[in-house]
């Protein structure tokens, strides 16, 4: 005789999946929901001269006035500007490792080694190098380019650029690793059949590798905007502390100093919530992107 | 025509010497902060201030013992231990039943709830320290090491799950249904099934979000402020600020944090290459 199948177990069948959802949701809502609505209501929040608190805009007014907010803005948006640069070396270490240059996984090991490295580590080691008697400015006396030398960190003009040439140095690694995984799956008929048409290195990887890795270059692109927007406190923390004066100060940096450091939560949730809109407008312009692209190959 | 081939193998050799030099100088780029590290640890403080750039002469083990005696680093090394393998063993449980779930049934939501896990993914964190540290306050979990345990474990779940269903949902389906025939309820399959053929993905998923956990330090120097409950990073922040004047225990602490990760390279290179490429080369 078929045995008939209770109806409880129908019901605990259509809500099964939902069980497992649920520790994973109970966290995320309380790792990432949770604050994101406190910070909004806070962010709104104003004291009034009579001690009531009301909702309005005057935590916003008073960060669009601060013209430290504008300078950290700034700063993550020329930070921004490193990722160029960032890719088209990783790319171009990635090809010249792809061609089997003799040693090439010595060298892949030894270039994506500073990824495992933790940023306040790589930090402090590089306050040395840069400072006064680093080995910056000890290579540019020795070539004589003495007049150069100067304290990179403490240098309002030089300490952006030199936290980003950290930066650079560590997540290069990564882009390596990462294109060179995406070259090895290339098919190798095509690279053959160009080589075997006379093209030489530049024409070869430009015409017929290149396209091919559009899509891990713009997720590569994506991952390392985002890094410069929202992962970069421990750089500025460990070698400059925002300074001198605010010229290394990042959006990050100053949410930070605001909540524990001035104590002015209402200013502090304001910033927060300023970071996470442009970083959610970054990624829904980059969604965009990739729906044209799509729409545009279709 | 021997002596054709042999041309060719020189010309070959000599056309690679360009590529060569490129990585030659970026590969002693790369290295040479580390080098700097573990040379400067191992010096005398006079030696390193006469001869900052060269080997140790003479050398000492000296900033090894006394970074290991006078601070807490000890006692640190411990809390990081403790704090990487409980985010790890919660995490990586929490995400594998949901990453399951995502993988293996058909509901309501489904689509919905994976992409915002990956919308999740690009959160900054300096974002959500704010309430986070008001409600860690309220529930008396401040300075605890639970409290960025729990704070980690949340973090590392939209990747985890986002990694863990793209690996679920390539197992053959046949596996399934002849666990089906035999009577194995769905958590059965899970334990039985989806899980042990996932061990590569996660191993490659733990040694990534280990990597993660052990050199944070946002979150860590907010949520652990007391001396006795600091994780490394923040507790060499304080290390430092200590020893300003001896730059060779300051590099002997900094290389201690970093062994741990240095030897799972060492051993796991294979599997960070995974793990930082899954998903975005196919």
């Amino acid at each position: 005789m078929p045995e008939k199948k209770p109806a409880s177990g129908t019901l605990f069948h259509k809500f099964e999946p939902y069980i497992y959802l649920a520790p994973a949701t109970i966290l995320v809502v309380l790792i990432f929901f949770y604050p994101i609505v406190y910070i909004i209501r806070t962010s709104l929040l104003q004291n009034n001269p009579n001690g009531i608190k009301t909702f309005g805009f005057t935590n916003y007014q008073l960060v669009f006035q601060d013209p430290i907010f504008w300078k950290a803005l700034g700063n993550n948006g020329k930070l921004l500007l490193s990722v160029p640069i960032l890719t088209v070396l990783s790319l171009l270490i990635a090809v010249l490792l792809f061609e089997h240059v003799r040693g090439w996984l010595v060298y892949r090991g030894i270039i994506f080694m500073p990824y495992i490295l933790a940023v306040p580590v790589v930090g402090t080691t590089f306050v040395y190098l840069l400072g006064l008697n680093g080995i910056v400015n000890t290579l540019l006396k020795g070539v004589g380019l003495g007049f150069l030398i100067q304290d990179w960190l403490g240098s309002i003009k030089w300490v952006l650029p030199s936290i980003s040439l950290v930066i650079i140095y560590r997540e290069m690694g990564f882009g390596v690793v990462l294109f060179l995984a995406r070259l090895m799956s290339l098919e190798k008929e095509i690279l053959e059949a160009a080589a075997i048409d006379g093209a030489n290195f530049w024409q070869k990887h430009f015409y017929v590798t290149l396209p091919q890795m559009s899509g891990v270059i713009e997720f590569f692109v994506v991952v390392e905007l985002i890094t410069m927007l929202s992962w970069v406190f421990a750089y500025v923390f460990t070698m400059t502390q925002g300074g001198p004066g605010f010229a290394s100060t990042v959006m990050e940096f100053y949410i930070w100093k605001h909540a524990f450091a001035f104590n002015t939560p209402g200013l502090a949730s304001a910033l927060a919530v300023i970071l996470l809109a442009v970083t959610t407008l970054l990624i829904v312009l980059q969604l965009r992107l990739r729906r044209r692209s799509l729409e545009d190959a279709a | 025509m021997k002596t054709f081939k042999i041309r060719q193998d020189w010309r070959g050799l000599l056309a690679s010497i360009p590529k060569q030099i490129i990585l030659l100088f970026f590969s002693i780029l790369a290295i040479y902060p580390l080098y700097y590290t573990v040379v400067i640890a191992f010096k005398t403080r006079p030696d390193w201030l006469h001869n900052q750039f060269g080997l140790p002469n003479p050398f000492t083990l000296q900033n090894i013992i006394g970074a290991l005696r006078e601070g807490n680093i000890p006692l640190w090394f411990g809390n990081s231990v403790l704090v990487t393998a409980g985010s790890l063993v919660v995490s990586t449980v929490v995400s594998a039943l949901a990453a399951y779930a995502i993988a293996r049934f058909r509901f309501p939501g489904r689509a919905f709830y994976y992409n915002m896990m990956i919308a999740l993914m690009v959160i900054p964190p300096a974002v959500l320290i704010l309430p986070l540290f008001v409600l860690m306050v309220n529930i008396g979990l401040i300075n605890t090491l639970p409290s960025v345990i729990i704070i980690y474990c949340g973090l590392l779940i939209p990747f985890s799950v986002y990694l863990l269903v793209s690996f679920f949902r390539s197992l053959p389906p046949e596996l399934f249904d002849a666990a089906a025939i035999d009577g194995c309820n769905n958590l059965d399959m899970f334990w039985r099934i989806s899980l042990p053929l996932s061990t590569p993905a996660m191993v490659t998923l733990i040694v990534v979000n280990a990597l993660f956990v052990w050199n944070e330090l946002l979150i860590a120097l907010v949520f652990l402020q007391d001396q006795n409950h600091k994780t490394l990073m923040p507790g060499l922040e304080l290390f430092r600020g200590h020893y300003t004047l001896n730059e060779p225990l300051i590099m002997a602490g900094n290389l201690i944090a970093t062994i741990p990760m240095i030897l799972l390279y060492l051993f796991g290179q294979r599997l960070f290459v995974e793990g930082l490429t899954a998903g975005a080369v196919k």
